[in-house]
């Protein structure tokens, strides 16, 4: 490719520009921070898993359309497959490893586990990051919701019912006083 | 993935200066088309200008009693903002309808005005396809075209584009407010999206390095009453093979105002104005609706696998016409 002299001098000038060579990045991941030395195109999900050794996030289809890799940015569910990792400086990111509190599996971990709501399990880290969210935003009210706004993980073994049903435990314990 | 390099900005000059002056600079929003495009190979920037530290995250009343809607608000926040769900609930409801909430939770508005085709041979990076690689080709014309378009097609290209809020945004006249190397413009939304013609690669007008800022609602109007209605191969989570937005106002019987988009059949979100002539004065019953969906297909132009689509959108425009007289989403 042949090198654009305007686009090399707005660079220059432009101090903010990095890469694409390896960047020293600095990532919060569930509260600690992790300097790692990372290309810009990488994305959060390789981050997280290969850098970090983070690999309760899961890889399905790498474009958007599973929800293996729902992880929380600045508190609100996203796709890492679909984030660049050096974006996420600066901004707190929360995986599947962040959820529990002082060894205790979060509630919703736990409401899982009892009903069964996974087979082979790897949907389930995408499953429980969108589920905890689910409450949070409110979108817990009715069956439908739930169902609309889960739908952006799929679940190849059909955990449906089970993840459904936990759902609503962890909501209803939350709403008795 | 190509490699890339990566820059923050955090003023609209500086957005627009570095990639106005790197031909192969684009903006990164939510991410969730150029990450997927450029992992594809579609999309090949070498330079990625992160424009989400930028102050155009707000939706805010504007004096005449329209909103702003900043290009950076987030398609979850747009949809739950009293102000949109109350006023134009059309609007609300084509954003909670498309993808996913991870995704509503990254997207922004002005990305999702920019999102690209979900036609599978520009997708694939290698078949022949115009919009990818203009003079190459259209693989979808005798190929795989279930999904594409019946309206608006040319020889050159037949795919739709995939957005569902930017078909509510059509049927309301909104206008989109960007900022360029040449200053700041303001483009009636349905001027933004441009037909196939022999070049289906210019898919809007923005010039290299323009950014859009903000979405303009006029007043709600009509838009108060509107419906949002997406018909497709699975319930959720799925781009529509046929949505229309609809809203009426009906007196003594008649039709006195009518809006009507489609979205899914058209090569560009499809505002329905032979309908919306058509049942100007006609009575509010279903026989005036079909009328008024004939009229507006009869230009359409079926392929192999898509003809089903012709017949879905005129039902469609008479479901969705029907529930709006009725009094909307509600
Ligand atoms: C699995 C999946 C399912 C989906 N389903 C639906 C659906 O059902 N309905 C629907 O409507 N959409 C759907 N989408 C598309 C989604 O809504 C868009 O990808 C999203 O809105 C794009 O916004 P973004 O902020 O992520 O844009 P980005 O990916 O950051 O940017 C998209 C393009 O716009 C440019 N751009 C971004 N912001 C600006 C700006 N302010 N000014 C100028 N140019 C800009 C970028 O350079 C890029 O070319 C789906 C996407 C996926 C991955
Ligand atoms: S329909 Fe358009 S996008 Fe699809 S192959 Fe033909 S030219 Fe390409
Ligand atoms: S791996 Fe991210 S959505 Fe499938
Ligand atoms: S448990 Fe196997 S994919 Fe969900």
């Amino acid at each position: 490719m042949g090198i654009d002299l305007t686009a090399e001098a707005a660079r220059r000038r432009t101090p903010t520009v990095r890469g694409p060579s390896e960047q020293p990045v600095v990532l919060t991941v569930n509260g600690t921070h992790h300097a790692v030395a990372l290309e810009p195109r990488v994305s959060l999900l390789d981050a997280l898993r290969d850098r970090l050794g983070l690999t309760g996030s899961k890889k399905g289809c790498d474009q958007g359309t599973c929800g293996a890799c729902t992880v929380w940015v600045d508190g609100r569910r996203v796709l890492a497959c679909l984030t660049l990792a050096i974006a996420c400086e600066g901004r707190q990111v929360t995986t599947i490893e962040g959820v529990a509190t002082d060894g205790e599996p979060h509630p919703m971990q736990r409401a899982f586990i009892e009903h069964d709501a996974f087979q082979c399990g790897y949907c389930t880290p995408g499953q429980i990051m969108s589920a905890i969210a689910l409450i949070e935003e409110g979108n817990a009210e009715t069956d439908e919701d739930i169902a609309e706004f889960m739908s952006g993980n799929i679940c190849r073994c059909a955990a449906y019912p089970g993840i459904r049903q936990a759902i609503k435990d962890v909501r209803d314990a939350r709403e008795r006083p | 993935m190509r490699p890339l390099a990566y820059a923050r900005v955090s003023t609209v000059a500086e957005a627009v200066e570095i990639v106005a002056a790197d031909p192969a600079g684009a903006f990164l929003a939510g991410g969730t088309t150029e990450i997927d495009l450029v992992r594809l190979g579609v999309a090949r920037p070498d330079l990625l200008v992160d424009i989400n530290d930028l102050p155009l995250h707000d939706i805010e009343d504007l004096p005449g009693g329209g909103v702003r809607i900043g290009a950076l608000a987030r398609m979850s926040e747009v949809a739950r903002t009293p102000v949109i769900a109350g006023r134009y609930p059309g609007v609300a409801q084509a954003l909670l309808l498309g993808a996913s909430q991870q995704l509503r939770n990254m997207a922004s508005m002005g990305g999702n005005l920019c999102q690209r085709t979900r036609c599978a041979y520009f997708r694939d990076g290698v078949s022949p396809c115009n919009k990818r690689e203009p003079g190459s080709g259209c693989s979808a014309l005798d190929g795989l075209n279930r999904g594409h378009a019946v309206l608006g097609t040319s020889e050159h290209c037949i795919a739709t584009h995939p957005s569902d809020v930017a078909v509510a945004l059509v049927a309301f006249d909104a206008v989109v407010h960007t900022a360029g190397p040449g200053g700041a413009r303001r483009i009636p939304i349905d001027d933004f999206y441009l037909p196939p013609g022999d070049t289906p690669d210019r898919e809007n007008p923005l010039r290299h390095g323009e950014l859009i800022t903000a979405i303009d609602l006029p007043p709600a109007g009509i838009a108060e009453r509107s419906v949002y209605l997406k018909f497709r191969d699975r319930q959720s989570y799925e781009f529509a093979l046929v949505s229309v937005c609809a809203a009426v106002r009906v007196e003594d019987g008649l039709v006195t105002e009518a809006r009507l988009a489609l979205g899914g059949v058209g090569t560009k979100p499809w505002r329905s104005r032979l309908a919306e002539r058509r049942l100007l004065g006609a009575p509010a019953t279903a026989e005036s609706y079909a009328a008024a969906a004939a009229y507006e297909l009869s230009a359409a132009v079926p392929r192999r696998h898509n003809t089903f689509k012709v017949e879905l959108a005129q039902r469609a425009i008479v479901r969705g016409l029907t529930q709006a007289a009725r009094g909307g989403m509600r």
